[in-house]
């Protein structure tokens, strides 16, 4: 009720005569709520919201943490899909909240908001991503050339060759791939589709030295082969990666490597 | 699901005094099996690769190997009212059905039992649960997989 529009409005939100109807519909956000200073356990918050349906899940939530409850904590920055921070788990599927337009989640029905899955919950949706960044660093996500000295060109790389490893430069480190992923959710040790997505990206990367060692990590205990090809992790990319496809490339990498 | 559980259960003996505080917090919800700094541990080499690649290779053969026995066994020739001492002493006694039966318990055994080394490490949480539950299963495959064997190679059809 806070734009300016609805204000001219009455109490009940009818329209002025001659205006449209209120664009605005009345949504159940019931979102998962954990605070380890008042409670050891994780609960269910319902919050009624007024919202235009072409609004988005992370502007329903800025309503209840500006005018509602500043107790509801959560991540978010760019709120434009950039930055990764917003990935939670909506109606039980991992997406971002600044992508998700509330029309498209069935707003008849609650909408249900908890963290992702698999990482200790810190607050509220706030989990703590340090495992799933450990994994990001155990892969080698840099270029890794043999030269000692400084480049004095650029390092040329043709069209096709950049193309190999278009896909997996997309991702924005979100980790709604690797939360969302069975094998993680049982086992955290497993590297997870992050994790082969941004080594995949120089593994196949015509410049890069390091490949044979990169695929050296993943073909451990806790690298590719635990892969059960489940496909979440494709359906919960935001940025639309194949993330299953790039895994079961690295896989073929290793064994055409080998035999 | 309603909003007043949030504080009931952060609410200790005494009336209104809360068990967690901003200084007593509760214990985090922490996931299973946390990657860390030292987590990749000691390589084993190829071993999980030729794993997978044998689970899908023997898969292949599973298929013809088990269906085929399923029909000889339950389908044809008059299905399972035909089984007996004698039907199986007249099939071992050609080598070629004890090439199959024997192909059929390796493969089977090392499959099943690959495939449940993937769902106890899936599984198994505790160091200990995940040595136990394995060296159960390692046990009962070998044991098996000799047994099988033995009975393959020594089968005497004038047992009495
Ligand atoms: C009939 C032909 C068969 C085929 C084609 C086949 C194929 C496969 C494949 C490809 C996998 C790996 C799945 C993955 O890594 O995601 C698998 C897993 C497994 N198989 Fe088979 N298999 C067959 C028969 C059998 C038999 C006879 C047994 C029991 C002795 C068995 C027990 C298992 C188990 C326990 C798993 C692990 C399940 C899991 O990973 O979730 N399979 N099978
Ligand atoms: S691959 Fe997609 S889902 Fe996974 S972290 Fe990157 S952007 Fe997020
Ligand atoms: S807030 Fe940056 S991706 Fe959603």
């Amino acid at each position: 009720m806070a734009t300016p529009v609805l204000d001219k409005a009455d109490a009940a939100g009818q329209p002025e005569p001659g205006f449209a109807d209120s664009p605005y519909i009345t949504v159940t956000f019931r979102v998962r709520r954990f605070n380890p200073e008042v409670a050891a356990e994780a609960t269910w918050e319902d919050f009624q919201l007024e919202i235009d349906p072409k609004e988005r899940v992370l502007d329903g939530l800025h309503k209840i943490k500006w005018d509602v409850d500043g107790t509801l904590t959560f991540r978010r920055s760019c709120a434009h899909g950039i930055c990764g921070s917003d990935a939670m788990r909506i109606n039980g599927k991992n997406r971002l909240a600044c992508k998700t337009l509330i029309k498209d989640i069935n707003p008849e029905k609650p909408i249900t908001i908890e963290p992702i899955k698999g990482l200790t919950v810190l607050k509220d949706l706030v989990v703590d991503m340090e495992p799933f960044f450990q994994a990001y660093r155990d892969v080698m996500p840099f270029l890794v050339v043999k030269e000692t000295n400084e480049p004095t060109r650029e390092r040329y790389q043709s069209p096709e060759d950049r193309e190999r490893f278009d896909d997996t430069t997309k991702c924005i480190l979100c980790a709604a791939c690797t939360s969302s992923c069975p094998v993680f959710w049982n086992d955290g040790q497993y590297f997870g589709p992050a994790a082969i997505v941004n080594a995949h990206r120089f593994i196949f990367d015509s410049r890069d030295e390091a490949g044979e060692q990169r695929l050296e990590i993943l073909n451990d205990r806790d690298g590719v082969w635990r892969c059960r090809t489940t496909f979440n992790c494709t359906d919960a990319c935001p940025r639309g990666i194949e993330v299953t496809k790039a895994i079961q490339e690295v896989k073929r990498a290793l064994i055409t490597r080998r035999y | 699901m309603s909003t007043t559980e949030t504080t009931a259960s952060g609410v200790g003996p005494v009336e209104g005094a809360p068990v967690y505080t901003v200084d007593n917090p509760a214990p985090l919800i922490e996931a299973p099996r946390k990657r860390t700094k030292k987590s990749p541990k000691s390589t084993r080499g190829n071993f999980e690769l030729a794993a997978w690649l044998f689970m899908r290779l023997s898969g292949i053969v599973l298929v013809v190997l088990v269906l085929g026995h399923l029909l000889i066994q339950l389908v044809l020739d008059g299905g399972v009212s035909k089984i007996g001492f004698a039907f199986v002493a007249g099939r071992w006694a050609s080598p070629f059905w004890q090439v199959w039966d024997l192909l059929m318990l390796w493969l089977a055994m090392l499959h099943g039992a690959n495939g449940l080394r993937t769902i106890i490490n899936d599984y198994a949480e505790r160091p200990n649960s995940r040595l136990w539950l394995k060296g159960l299963l390692y046990t009962a495959t070998v044991f098996t997989i000799l047994l099988g064997t033995l009975v393959i190679f020594t089968f005497d059809p004038n047992i009495r």
